[in-house]
């Protein structure tokens, strides 16, 4: 069993071999994606907070492996707009589900709901907190484009302050000894308690705040990020930066040949259209290995491997 | 009689609670809800400390604290020193320190936390006890001892 207790709540408790075990069931998913090993289960997905895109690769993962899917897509529709406590929620869906796939606005509701409820929970992000599912596939894209997860120049881009995804990755990555740069504009510079962090678990780090050349050519992975508008108090600063964390086709001119760009999805305009067609451009198919990682997951969840 | 020690003069039976930071005296006295006793108490703040600069010292007549409520103290005042005195002799003296997990006792700062939407007994890993600072088991905020605010 990799993940204690079942339930898949934070990277944090997740051992080396926990991460590689999944990566490595995701890759047989891969392989092939159809197995009805989970006839008869029921897989509920709890989305009191809409996010189509996770949603839709949950409920995919559970529909290739011939589960059934309940739930529901927004809490305006469900009892907890009612004022259903979220225990009571959880408590009912348990009495029908084998497994709980759960989103949240609210930061330890997956953590929490996983201490009442009888089945496994899937965090599918809480809050501003875990998303640990997108930090998996973000770690199976990376295995599987570079063939290690060691000894990799990984450079993160753009919103590194507020970016979830960064900074679940840096937790995952602890266990391995890959290199970081963190590249963003001053206002939304790494935050000095995940550099600590970094220092404290033997992260190798860098930083700048210029997204240059130099940086694109020494790069293995580019993990680019969204700059938002509503993160700066100074609109003023945000014009002079907007334009300074993009990335176009022809900065990849002197690319190492294995280099890959991931993104979480949806882009806004730091990736230009124009590097779509690059054979470097990875966050479509990036997005798909999700897929696989989340039948890995829910697999996981219920005890069962391939 | 020093005039210091003229302050925390003898006490018969009950608890002194020592080297309380000089702004915490008055957390202290809520917290044990000490307004309410009907025994003697004395309460003096500001007093000189060679450690600490000032300090404040709280004397109970005929009162002791059970092991919850020592842990609740060291949450708010950590690295306090508690004495119990029976007969005017010390039976028990030790410095208070955090405990490792701290429940159901401080509230989480995270207005998006679960714990203040949901009926959850708070949970607190500590992760410096010197300083004080704790992290939410659900959200993951880290708060500062001056910053912490009992449920
Ligand atoms: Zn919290």
């Amino acid at each position: 069993m990799a993940l204690q207790g079942r339930s898949l709540i934070s990277l944090e408790e997740l051992a080396k071999e926990d991460i590689l075990d999944l990566l490595a069931q995701a890759s047989k998913f891969e392989s092939e994606p159809n197995r009805k090993i989970l006839d008869g289960k029921v897989v509920a997905t709890l989305f009191f907070e809409p996010s189509t895109r996770t949603r839709l690769s949950f409920e995919t993962a559970a529909n290739r492996l011939g589960a059934r899917v309940i739930g529901f897509s927004d809490a305006a529709t469900t009892s907890s707009s009612k004022g259903e406590s979220l225990k009571d929620t959880i408590m009912m869906v348990s009495n029908y589900a084998d497994v709980i796939v759960m989103r949240h606005y609210l930061e330890g509701a997956a953590r929490y709901a996983s201490e009442v409820s009888p089945v496994p929970i899937i965090n599918a992000g809480d809050g501003a907190n875990q998303h640990p599912s997108q930090t998996l596939l973000d770690l199976y894209s990376m295995l599987k484009t570079q063939g290690r997860l060691d000894d990799l120049d990984i450079t993160l881009v753009g919103d590194l302050k507020y970016g979830r995804t960064v900074h679940s990755m840096l937790t995952a990555m602890r266990h391995f000894s890959s290199r970081f740069r963190f590249i963003a504009p001053r206002e939304l510079e790494m935050p000095q308690e995940y550099k600590e962090y970094c220092t404290e678990h033997g992260i190798v780090f860098t930083e700048s705040h210029e997204f240059n050349d130099e940086i694109i050519s020494t790069s293995d992975i580019i993990y680019m990020t969204r700059v938002q508008k509503e993160r700066f108090t100074d609109l003023m600063v945000y014009e002079k930066v907007k334009n300074a964390f993009i990335l176009r086709n022809q900065m990849l001119s002197n690319a190492r040949e294995n280099l890959k760009i991931l993104h979480p999805l949806p882009r806004v305009n730091e990736i230009d259209q124009d590097v779509d067609s690059n054979p470097a451009a990875y966050y479509f198919k990036q997005a798909k290995n999700g897929l696989y990682v989340r039948e890995a997951i829910i697999c996981d969840s219920l005890n069962i491997k391939v | 009689m020093k005039k210091s020690e003229l302050v925390v003069a003898a006490l018969e039976n009950g608890t002194v609670i020592d080297h309380i930071p000089p702004d915490k005296v008055f957390d202290v006295v809520n917290l044990l809800k000490l307004q309410e006793m009907t025994t003697q108490v004395t309460i003096g703040a500001n007093l000189f400390s060679h450690k600490m600069g000032r300090k404040g010292i709280i004397k109970i007549a005929d009162r002791y604290f059970t092991d919850e409520e020592v842990s609740k103290l060291s949450v708010i005042v950590p690295n306090i020193v508690i004495t119990t005195i029976h007969d005017y002799e010390v039976t028990e003296k030790h410095h208070v320190t955090m405990p490792d997990k701290v429940v159901g006792i401080v509230r989480c700062l995270n207005p998006k936390c679960i714990t203040n939407h949901e009926p959850v007994r708070t949970v607190f890993n500590v992760t410096d006890k010197e300083a004080g600072t704790l992290r939410c088991h659900y959200c993951n905020k880290e708060i500062y001892s001056y910053e912490i605010k009992l449920v």
